[in-house]
């Protein structure tokens, strides 16, 4: 079976500065992946090499078996992306946004498919307001709506639920899982909300100064790290401190 | 293709969207060619009661004007057509989406197209009706001139599209001026041979001087130099494809960069 991401090597280096070093991670088709690391781990420039905004420096990324570097353009209709730090045009209504985005991926019939994702999202009540003129929490339902318009493959989201309630916040966790597990994408997300992550992700990536610093599910990592919740986990990564973190360097708790 | 031609019509779509939300973005095409052909209309009206050689060309200042404005608006139409996703921060999802840059680039340029001929046609028409002077009797040439002009345009259009995408929002003010350091060599209102003869070499290798000479000659000698279009034809052609070139250029350098990622100053 062809892994869903495949990434050996990869690299990323801005004169000096090593933003991300050496990575290797296969991502299973079907299963949720989570990225995480503090402020300048290399989340968002690994995601963005995945998504081909940004060329590395080595290594190699496949995606549904398409190379990346070379073919992106084959598996690009299959992906798709969602993220808080990246607009929808604010004068264009939520119909023309998808209605635009539908016609890049090549959506047929998009109609049907417009109206369908607008109800499972629950805009269809504003598809003709102005992008810019809904709420943070309407506006994050509408990039959902978009990231899912082309019924992708591969899913990569970063932060899909900053800026919204609780109540909205759960309610698209609950919507992420029921789409992965009715559709067998696969789905790679960059959190700072490790509730989240323990909810949604069968697969964690714990990353530190662009490295891989340590992979499981998220019961194994908080097994493993002698902790509680995820939350414990990464305060333990980020501040280099922990019950089962210091012997685990020691390679006494792998 | 039929791909290619889904993508290139969504974008379109998305800047008439947009147009039609937002009257000012077209009013704005508008503003300054008729303020500038206003300005200049009276001006000649002036002259051509002064000196019987402006007399007798009355009209060239305001061809030359309006020709001129071709290029301007094309280059700024062309420049604001990619702005317009920088200032909505909305590169990241044209990026990842399935669009290439040449359908990008194609389908900026057919905005580009639209958005002067908006701004243009109701122009020249005001000049026809406040100085009852009409840009169409230049016949058939204009519409040589208006398609060299425009594909000059955005040839710089495109590099400047291409600039600010590679060094971010500060570097705007070039996709607004660059091409107005072309207007000495153009020869838009006095003919090129009144330059030092080194920057009559530098006008030989810009289409728009080939252009304004040619207008010239049809408006004073009623002949049509196609000669002079030929060569302007096929510098626009060659000025172009180096335009897309510059513009996959910065393109590959910003994705090399990660300011695809930063898009603000």
């Amino acid at each position: 079976m062809v892994t869903a991401v495949s990434v050996r090597g990869l690299r990323k280096v801005y004169g000096e500065v090593v933003a991300v070093d050496g990575l290797d991670f296969d991502v299973a088709p079907g299963a949720v992946m989570g990225l995480l690391g503090g402020n300048g781990a290399g989340k968002t420039t690994t995601i963005a090499m995945l998504l081909g905004l940004l060329e590395p420096t080595t290594g190699t990324i496949a995606i549904l078996g398409t190379d990346m570097l070379r073919k992106r353009f084959a598996a690009l209709p299959r992906m798709n992306f969602s993220s808080p730090y990246v607009d929808l045009p604010h004068r264009l209504t939520v119909r023309q946004n998808l209605t635009f985005y539908g016609r890049l991926y090549g959506v047929k019939p998009l109609g049907p498919r417009i109206a369908e994702i607008a109800e499972a999202m629950q805009v269809a009540a504003f598809l003709d307001r102005q992008t810019g003129k809904l709420s943070a929490g309407q506006k994050t339902r509408v990039a959902l709506a978009k990231a899912l318009i082309n019924r992708p493959s591969v899913l990569l989201l970063d932060e899909p639920t900053a800026s919204l309630d609780p109540d909205t916040a759960d309610w698209v966790r609950g919507y992420l899982k029921a789409y992965q597990a009715s559709t067998g994408a696969t789905i790679l997300l960059a959190s700072h909300n490790m509730a989240e992550v323990e909810r949604l992700c069968d697969d964690v990536i714990l990353l530190q100064a662009g490295r891989v610093f340590e992979r499981g599910s998220p019961t194994e990592l908080i097994r493993r790290f002698g902790r509680d919740n995820m939350e414990e986990v990464f305060l333990d990564m980020a501040r280099g401190r922990g019950r089962g973190l210091d012997s685990l360097r020691t390679g006494d708790a792998a | 293709m039929t791909g290619s031609l889904d993508r290139i019509f969504a974008l379109v779509l998305r800047h008439i969207h947009l147009w039609r939300s937002s009257t000012m973005r077209l009013i704005d095409s508008i503003y300054w060619p008729a303020v500038q052909m206003v300005m200049w209309g009276f001006l000649s009206e002036f002259l051509a009661h002064q000196t019987s050689f402006v007399g007798q060309a009355f009209g060239i200042l305001l061809s030359s004007l309006l020709l001129w404005e071709v290029v301007v608006r094309g280059n700024l139409s062309l420049s604001i057509a990619f702005l317009e996703e920088m200032w909505s921060r909305n590169l990241g999802h044209l990026f990842v989406s399935p669009i290439r840059s040449w359908e990008m680039a194609s389908g900026i340029v057919i905005v580009a197209l639209l958005r002067t001929l908006l701004g243009m046609v109701p122009v020249s028409l005001m000049a026809w009706a406040f100085f009852g002077y009409s840009i169409y009797t230049l016949g058939l040439p204009l519409l040589a001139f208006f398609a060299i002009l425009q594909m000059f345009s955005w040839s710089i259009g495109l590099a400047m599209s291409g600039l600010v995408m590679r060094v971010g929002q500060s570097a705007e003010s070039f996709a607004w001026a660059a091409v107005f350091i072309l207007l000495p060599v153009s020869g838009v209102y006095y003919p090129v041979s009144v330059l030092p003869e080194w920057l009559q070499w530098v006008a030989a290798c810009v289409p728009t001087s080939y252009v304004f000479d040619g207008m010239r000659s049809i408006m004073t000698d009623r002949l049509v130099r196609w000669d002079l279009m030929a060569i302007a034809v096929g510098l626009s052609a060659l000025y172009l494809v180096a335009g897309f070139q510059v513009f996959q250029w910065f393109y590959r350098a910003s994705r090399r960069h990660g300011t695809l990622l930063q898009q603000g100053e």
